[in-house]
């Protein structure tokens, strides 16, 4: 019986962290089950193929054309959201984002946050930055609000407490909120409504993020099932809302496709319960509704990974999450070993771009390249090819100039002095035959410890013979007959 | 504004000498797959609405308010949030007048700032009007306005909307299309497929997380 580890107390590398998401079953349960069923959504939601991959390749289409012409569809939008009474605001860092949220939230003297389901304010720590500043920013996707509540991040996208079951989160609430413990999903999901319904009708701001930012239009899109997006958007005075950059699309009708790969890949939906699309503050005569909406654009280094072609399809990105509810590895280490924001086959190629290949060397390299991801991404990023590439830049020597923040942090001398070896012993057939000689008759002398191999492995021996040696023979015997 | 210029000239410094994609959008890829006859679409949107929960009646113009009537006696509803500046909510008002129906009704008649904690908290049920159901995807459009504001079909335990059959289009690209979204757009359009809903617990689903636990759609067959 293996002991559970709190993924929260594990703040080692990703190797480490993996190593105690693997003895938990708890946690490899949670996953395998919610992963087997996600995957099962997904498949029954497309179930003719042509009409899948017509879909992802218009999807694809869409996104790319959008990003060809970036810069342009983000001053359209922001001319059109102006006009529609929206303050758009723009951000390179994280800290410059939550600067811009904290000073709207402090014109307005308010003290109470709820936010609907938004990665990008994970990105910015948010919650931490502003009660830091007394205010109080509560998540209230469940899912979120469960995670929040034990002081822990999200471990998947779209299924922030994926790695908790009823009987987990029945304990959280009786521990945090003093109701009685219950094994009935419906009650908790009850606790939870009526402890955020009060949060709701207090908040000063509500917060948000954005599926899809309408440049033609300038309409900001959501999408969810709980109606805590449209509360967290429509019931407190002022609504902000914060994306990436990569968010804009260039016309209303671009969503109609894009809309139906991402809640079909995300959960095998048709469609959202609500998708709500919010084109403006109250007007004058309305009676409901924010007087302010804010969209604070951001940037956290996808300007980085727009600079090189290849990489830029890195920002096709929906949050869809199919990704990681495919990923062998994801599915057996859980969310929070990535020890990032964005877990899985997307967070191993998007992170890099955001805090350096320094703090996430093994991102790239946490994969067995099965394809799995991009055979099921909606938006089809070749995220295989995109993990090869950045293999490349985490080796790369400073002349070499990566093209990646903090390129080159695995880079090692000695490796690369292994390799140039290694070439030229394949490459010079004398080298060769003299190394081969020397290896069948002195490999006692071979190292019984190559790193990470013999950790489970016992040392490579090479042997006495060389196959050259062996089919040699082998031919002579032939001949004899 | 230095962020401003700063992201911007980075992207364009990415995409220099390139030249934008062309517009291949194919709206056969999003409108072939989603046709149906006239006599299924309703059936359509019937079955992936009930799949999630939605209780539908097909009934007329003439039986609508009273089967709303029947809707809150039947559940033991003490009240009706309606809105008295559409012609829907007119025509409910003086049905509860004639049949003195028990339910009180409530007109969103006021800003919400002067009646927030009572809509939060006191209000068990709504009927709003929507402006068309899509078929493919089993969905309501709704158009708040001035008259029928945001809130009304989130806040409400209850919530029952009125969709005329002549307006139910196939697919969400054909009723873009049909009713020109392009040209302008309300503040706040929502399209609603069910009722409120999570499965963030061990993904089992649970309905009402936060807007109405029920949602009740009189499909107008007159109208």
């Amino acid at each position: 019986m293996s002991q559970r580890i709190p993924v929260k107390e594990l703040t080692d590398s990703f190797r480490g962290r993996a190593v105690g998401a693997l003895v938990d079953d708890q946690l490899r349960t949670n996953f395998r089950v919610a992963m087997d069923s996600l995957m099962q959504k997904r498949a029954d939601a497309f179930p003719d193929e042509e009409e899948r991959e017509g879909l992802r390749e218009l999807g694809n289409h869409i996104k790319a054309r959008a990003l060809s012409q970036l810069p342009d569809l983000l001053e359209q939008l922001e001319a059109k959201l102006t006009e529609n009474g929206i303050k758009v605001h723009w951000a390179e860092t994280t800290e410059e984002a939550n600067r811009i949220v904290h000073s709207i939230i402090e014109a307005k003297k308010g003290s109470q946050v709820v936010k609907g389901k938004s990665m990008v304010s994970e990105e910015m720590e948010m919650n931490d930055y502003l009660a830091e500043r007394n205010i109080e920013c509560l998540e209230s996707d469940m899912g979120e609000y469960i995670v929040q509540l034990d002081g822990e991040k999200p471990s998947h996208i779209i299924m922030p407490a994926i790695h908790k079951n009823r009987f987990q989160v029945s304990k959280l609430f009786h521990d945090k909120l003093g109701v009685d413990e219950t094994e009935d999903v419906n009650e908790l999901i009850q606790i939870g409504r009526r402890t955020l319904r009060q949060k709701f009708l207090e908040a000063d701001v509500g917060v948000s993020g954005v599926n899809f930012a309408i440049a033609e239009t300038g309409t900001l899109l959501l999408v969810e099932n709980e109606g805590n997006g449209r509360m967290s958007t429509t019931a407190p005075p002022v609504h902000i809302a914060v994306t990436g950059i990569e968010k804009v699309v260039e016309n209303l009708r671009d969503v109609v496709p894009l809309l139906s790969l991402l809640t079909r890949s995300a959960l095998g939906q048709p469609i959202t319960t609500y998708v709500n699309m919010i084109s403006g503050p109250r007007k004058p005569d309305e009676l409901d509704g924010p007087e302010e909406v804010h969209l604070v654009l951001l940037d956290n280094g996808r300007s980085g990974a727009f600079a090189d072609a290849q990489l830029r399809q890195t920002l096709n990105c929906i949050r869809c999450g199919a990704c990681m509810n495919h990923c062998p590895v994801y599915t057996r280490v859980g969310g929070h070993t990535y020890g990032e924001v964005y877990p899985g086959p997307i967070g191993k190629i998007i992170t890099p771009h955001m805090v350096g290949l320094h703090k996430v060397p093994d991102h790239p390299s946490a994969s067995s390249l099965c394809g799995a991801c991009g055979e099921v991404c909606p938006v089809k990023i070749p995220i295989p090819e995109m993990l090869q590439r950045l293999r490349q830049e985490n080796v790369k020597s400073p002349a070499e100039q990566p093209k990646v923040k903090d390129g080159g942090a695995k880079y090692s001398r000695k490796e690369r002095a292994i390799w140039r070896f290694w070439a030229r012993l394949n490459t010079s057939p004398v080298f060769y035959r003299l190394f081969l000689w020397g290896a069948t008759r002195f490999g006692k002398l071979a190292p019984k410890n190559v790193g990470p191999w013999t950790e489970n492995h016992s040392a490579p021996v090479p042997a006495r013979r060389s196959l050259h040696d062996l089919a040699k023979a082998h031919l002579n015997q032939g001949d004899q007959r | 504004m230095s962020a401003r210029r700063n992201i911007l000239n980075k992207l364009r410094a990415g995409l220099a000498g390139t030249t934008p994609r062309p517009d291949d959008f194919d709206e056969g890829l999003v409108t072939r797959p989603w046709q149906y006859a006239p006599e299924d679409r309703i059936t359509r949107l019937r079955s992936l609405m009930e799949a999630v929960h939605t209780e539908i009646h097909q009934l007329t113009c003439a039986e609508w308010p009273a089967k709303v009537q029947e809707l809150l006696e039947h559940r033991g509803l003490k009240n009706l949030l309606y809105a008295p500046g559409t012609d829907h909510g007119q025509t409910l008002s003086e049905h509860w007048q004639q049949s003195n129906a028990a339910p009180e009704l409530l007109a969103y008649d006021r800003p919400i700032e002067e009646w927030k904690e009572e809509l939060f908290w006191q209000v068990d049920a709504s009927v709003t009007g929507t402006v068309g159901g899509i078929a493919a995807t089993g969905s309501l459009v709704l158009w708040p306005d001035r008259h029928e504001p945001r809130l009304m079909s989130l806040l409400p335990p209850l919530h029952i909307a009125l969709l005329k059959a002549s307006e139910v289009e196939d697919n969400l690209y054909g009723m873009m299309q049909k009713q020109n979204w392009s040209a302008g757009l309300p503040t706040n359009l929502l399209l609603v497929s069910g009722p409120s809903k999570t499965a963030d617990i061990e993904q089992v689903l649970a309905y009402g997380a936060h807007g109405p636990k029920e949602l009740v759609v009189l499909i107008l067959e007159d109208a």
